[in-house]
């Protein structure tokens, strides 16, 4: 294999295996705090907008770290610095 | 396939591009502009109001219960900027509901200028409310070892704001272009109605980051409302 190919599967099965493993902790977490809120909400159902809110502005804090590792397998995918620069390099030869 | 609204340049001169994002943005801000303008043209305060101005109140009115909640002692102050946040973005998501259109918060570049307002912003609300010392002591809150921890979260908060709304954005529109691949039929419909309603909770959820960071900075713990509603 040269370079190119091989930075290229790197780059695609490291993509899948980022996304793969990052959102697995995001979901769990997500789960958890959802069942947290349905049982707060169960029992203090005064206080629903508090918690709905409350809720919302956690999951958007769980769920940018799977964002962080979408964008890091899209980087890798469709504007790899490494797949530019073997490029530039097999152009210049 | 294109990762964002960036790459599509309609003209350029030297370093100067003028790709989809600014020109979509600029036309945004002159759709709101000039329809809020129209709309408060002729306010009244007499029992019978126009239908725009009872629209445009209601959402006045709601942004400012929203940041009261959120423990802000003075809404007036605020609603300026996190309302001009929070219009801004709702308006470009929900615009993807027109065939061509590309949300320009799908861009890095204009998620990272809004972020950067924020990033300015809190800074400036802790040190008018404040003061200048009490603020910058505000960094060393618990004890003088957590300095570089407070002043770390603070970038990263900033880095947050900017990568969570364009990460969700650019994925509703990259999902939709590998389902319009895929099944091309019902799902990228059910998918877009998705989008809209993601679109939605990005936009109240970075008004309400942009809430509580202010609120943190200036320092200010308002009485705990006990809450009526259900």
């Amino acid at each position: 294999m040269d370079n190119i190919t091989i930075i290229a599967a790197a780059s695609i099965i490291s993509a899948g295996i980022t996304i793969g493993l990052g959102v697995i902790g995001p979901g769990i977490g997500q789960g958890r705090a959802v069942a947290s809120a349905l049982t707060a909400l169960a029992q203090q159902p005064d206080a629903t907008s508090t918690i709905t809110r409350t809720l919302f502005v956690g999951l958007a804090m769980i769920e940018s770290l799977a964002i962080y590792c979408f964008v890091v397998s899209m980087i890798l995918l469709f504007a790899n610095p490494f797949w530019n620069h073997a490029i530039a390099q097999a152009a210049v030869k | 396939m294109h990762l964002s609204s960036d790459d599509l340049i309609f003209w350029q001169h030297g370093w100067f591009k003028l790709n989809e994002t600014i020109v979509t943005t600029w036309a945004l801000i002159l759709l709101m502009v000039v329809g809020a303008r129209l709309i408060t043209r002729r306010l009244t305060t007499r029992i019978k109001i126009s239908r725009w101005q009872a629209a445009l109140e209601i959402i006045v009115a709601g942004i400012k219960t929203q940041i009261e909640e959120v423990s802000l002692a003075q809404p007036e102050k605020y609603i300026g900027f996190i309302g001009t946040l929070f219009l801004f973005i709702a308006v470009a998501n929900l615009f993807t509901i027109f065939p061509v259109y590309e949300p320009p918060t799908g861009s890095l570049s204009t998620t990272t200028a809004l972020a950067l307002s924020v990033f300015v912003a809190v800074p400036y609300c802790g040190i008018r409310e404040r003061g200048l010392t009490a603020y910058l002591k505000s960094f060393a809150e618990p004890t003088f070892i957590m300095l570089p921890f407070n002043i770390i979260s603070e970038l990263t908060h900033t880095l947050a704001l900017a990568m969570r709304l364009f990460g969700n954005m650019m994925s509703g529109t990259m999902i939709l272009g590998i389902l319009l691949i895929i099944t091309p039929l019902i799902f990228p419909m059910i998918m877009s109605a998705l989008g809209l309603l993601i679109g939605m909770v990005q936009a109240y959820i970075f008004g309400v980051l942009a809430t509580v960071y202010i609120a943190a900075a200036i320092g200010t713990h308002s009485p705990t409302k006990q809450q009526s509603t259900t």
